[in-house]
């Protein structure tokens, strides 16, 4: 397989995941969507590492999914404090920074 | 042989990622997710990075994953249905944002003139992606950003705990500590909002 094709389906995950960050409302979704991004840009390190054969693309991949994974842990803590305030978990109606 | 198995990844990958973005129930979202991820590791293998698949199944499908259903079964989330989500031309709007952002990185990606994307890839050698390849790697070249990342780990486990962490202790007034009393001022009442909310700080909510 030709290279073009991993990199044509990396920005195709990632317009997904973009898309869903624009319609979907709930935080957890948007959470989930932007885990699709950042596997997008993964799967373009990846394909970009084995193209040139060199590994440091890889490193790269490893390093995004570190961050990733603190982002998912800071981001279901503030869910969870969401939910326990009980206020309403729905990006449209926690506007009050808003003004 | 290759092809069919990038194929087979591909439109699982895709299915995946419409998925989350389309199933209205969180937790079918998340199973969704897992789907794609799968598929990734999948490709991720097909591009000769063993280590960045095993690490994608282990890691992302059965950590973050598992995190992600407790969450999703703790808020419960119920359906959340897209079609209340806004106005539709908002919606619209975000359609025509992805599509425009696709073309968009299509463009870039093969307009960029690298030779070696019309290729099956160069400069695979024995041992490409292995453990002990990224292992060395990550020990050598990139020591200060593997350290850095333990960092960021670490505060961010230290951070999610602060976060979620669950406020108690004013329910019972035999229970409040010196520290309470203090910062309340010698008020007679104490608390007034609930338990495990910040309102109970502050005394009863004014909102």
């Amino acid at each position: 397989m030709s290279m073009e094709w991993y990199l044509v389906l990396s920005a195709l995950v990632f317009s997904i995941g973009a898309g869903g960050i624009l319609v979907r409302r709930n935080p957890l979704v948007i959470l989930l969507c932007l885990e699709l991004m950042l596997n997008a840009g993964n799967l373009a390190l990846v394909t970009f590492a084995r193209a040139h054969g060199n590994q440091d693309g890889q490193i790269f991949a490893l390093i995004v999914m570190v961050v990733a994974a603190c982002e998912v842990a800071v981001g279901l803590g503030l869910i969870v404090a969401i939910y326990r305030r009980k206020l309403p978990v729905d990006v449209d109606e926690l506007r009050e920074l808003q003004g | 042989m290759a092809e069919v198995f990038f194929f087979l990844a591909a439109i699982g990958a895709l299915a995946g990622a419409l998925g989350t973005v389309a199933l209205r129930n969180p937790f079918y979202s998340v199973l969704a997710l897992v789907v794609h991820l799968l598929s990734l590791a999948a490709l991720f293998l097909l591009l000769r990075a063993e280590f960045v698949a095993a690490a994608q199944v282990i890691v992302y499908v059965g950590a973050v994953m598992v995190l992600y259903l407790f969450v999703v079964a703790y808020v419960g989330g119920g359906a959340d249905p897209i079609s209340r989500a806004g106005s539709p031309s908002l919606r619209w709007a975000s359609a025509l944002f992805a599509g425009a952002l696709f073309v968009e990185l299509t463009i870039a990606v093969l307009g960029s003139g690298l030779s070696v994307l019309s290729t099956e890839g160069t400069g695979w050698f024995e041992g490409f992606g292995t453990p002990e390849q990224i292992g060395q790697l990550l020990l050598t070249d990139f020591l200060l950003a593997f350290e850095v990342a333990s960092m960021l780990l670490l505060v961010a486990a230290v951070g999610a705990v602060v976060l979620a962490r669950r406020r108690t202790g004013l329910e019972d007034p035999r229970e409040i500590s010196v520290g309470d009393l203090m910062r309340s001022g010698g008020r007679d009442e104490i608390g007034g909002g609930e338990a495990g909310t910040m309102i109970e700080v502050e005394g009863p909510p004014g909102r």
